[in-house]
């Protein structure tokens, strides 16, 4: 059965190892943070201006003067800190962030990402993705194999305007992980139940599948 | 000590003017200067380009010059959550430039530093980067950026002191501080103003050469945009 946008975060908390600095973007990636490993040190990143965000704050407690990117209330944990957006954008360029942790509207095999904007639809802005996606030296991202219309979201060419170009490096998505090697889409797992047949016909860009393909297991 | 203390909101503001660029702190809601964003609505200053990451809510931040139209071009780099935002867009009443958030903070910081032009990986390969000048460094590409130019700064800081020092709170830090000393006059308001020696000069964020004008601000809202809270067990 294809994960559901729980297990493609609980598959992603796997990459995240001790003594990371990591920026999760919006919607999937930020669930990964409930899945990691309580017996590391993770320091998770917002670029609005803190290192160090811990879980939302208990009803009554919140502060309007600390938010996540996403604008949502936040808490700092005991280590945290707090600085301005060119310091915190510094930390990405820089190359300080260890892990980037974002979503997509397509992936293409050469690690070209689209996920800003969609001609003829209200265009909300790029917000850090284009910053995170050219600076980042690791990049997953956590999509859906397919869009609504069961149309391949991992392609040969990005149909829609570009975020970053050849910058990702990993892919998980509700059917497989998957990895971008020399031009092309490595598949590494497939989801319980997802057969390497159903991976390849829901993936239009070039799939290498090397030998045995593992399961995931939850 | 050099005072930069102004009385109110409305001595902070003189000099403002139809067609000026102005350049505003905050992220979505956090840190936004409230109480000089009241009176740009009031003085119903016209065709101004706001440099701002984010264009406020219909009925809160930026979207109350928004309402009024007194904006003519929006320099962000997330502009979502805002209807009347989308309608003005969209009818071609108001320019947008939407530039990638971290070349955004630069593009102040080197304003404010003195620095015409750099170069950042952000962007390239994209629109963004389509008629800017692209260089090679260390095998990689980038896209030459270039400093902002404003006329003001408007920021809102937690505390400050006559000399115009500033210190922030939490995440409403944000945008502020690159901003101090970007545009020609940097105007700050604070939810706290003390006299110069009660800040411990360790602690201070922005020293005062960057401000011209600080004021102490009233009523602040502090409007949440996303409250999400955790049950208690």
């Amino acid at each position: 059965m294809a994960l559901s946008k729980e297990q493609i975060a609980q598959r992603i908390a796997k990459e995240v190892k001790d003594g990371y600095y990591v920026n999760l973007g919006i919607g999937i990636p930020t669930l990964v943070a409930n899945f990691v490993r309580n017996d590391i040190s993770v320091e998770f990143q917002s670029e609005n201006g803190v290192l160090g965000m811990g879980p939302f704050p208990f009803e009554g407690e919140e502060d309007p003067d600390l938010i996540n990117a996403g604008k949502q209330t936040i808490t700092a944990l005991p280590g945290a800190s707090f600085f301005d957006s060119a310091m915190s954008f510094g930390m990405i360029r820089g190359q300080h962030v260890d892990l980037t942790i974002l979503g997509a509207m397509e992936v293409s095999q050469n690690g070209d990402i689209a996920n800003w904007k969609i001609p003829g639809k209200m265009v909300k802005g790029m917000g850090g993705a284009m910053d995170l996606v050219a600076s980042a030296e690791n990049i997953i991202v956590a999509m859906m194999h397919t869009n609504r219309e069961g149309e391949s979201k991992l392609l040969k060419e990005c149909s829609l305007p570009l975020t970053g170009v050849n910058c990702v490096k990993k892919i998980v998505t509700n059917l497989a992980v998957l990895e971008i090697v020399d031009g092309k889409f490595l598949l590494l797992e497939r989801a319980p139940g997802v057969s390497v047949e159903e991976i390849q016909k829901a993936t239009e860009g070039d799939l290498i599948v090397k030998g045995d393909i593992i399961e995931m297991k939850f | 000590m050099i005072k930069k203390t102004v009385a109110n909101v409305r001595e902070a503001c003189e000099g403002i003017a139809d067609g000026m660029t102005f350049m505003l702190g905050g992220f979505g809601l956090c840190g936004i200067p409230e109480n000089i964003i009241s009176e740009l609505v009031r003085r119903n200053v016209q065709n101004v380009t706001c440099i701002s990451n984010n264009a406020g809510v219909d009925d809160f931040g930026l979207g109350l010059l928004l309402k009024k139209h007194q904006i003519k071009k929006m320099i962000s780099s997330y502009v979502g959550e805002n209807a009347e935002f989308e309608r003005q867009m969209l009818n071609g009443e108001m320019e947008v430039e939407l530039i990638p958030q971290g070349t955004l903070a630069q593009r102040c910081e080197a304003a404010r530093s003195g620095i015409p032009a750099f170069y950042t990986p952000a962007g390239y390969g994209t629109e963004v980067a389509e008629g800017k000048e692209t260089r090679e460094f260390r095998g990689k590409m980038h896209v030459m950026e270039k400093a902002f130019e404003a006329d003001f700064s408007f920021v809102k800081a937690w505390k400050g002191d006559e000399a115009g020092n500033l210190i922030f709170k939490g995440t409403a830090r944000n945008f502020n501080p690159a901003m101090c000393g970007a545009g020609k006059i940097t105007v700050a308001e604070v939810e706290e103003l003390v006299p110069a020696g009660q800040l411990d000069p360790n602690q201070i964020h922005i020293p005062g050469i960057f401000i011209q004008r600080i004021f102490q601000g009233e009523n602040y809202e502090k409007r949440i945009e996303q409250l999400t809270v955790r049950k208690r067990n």
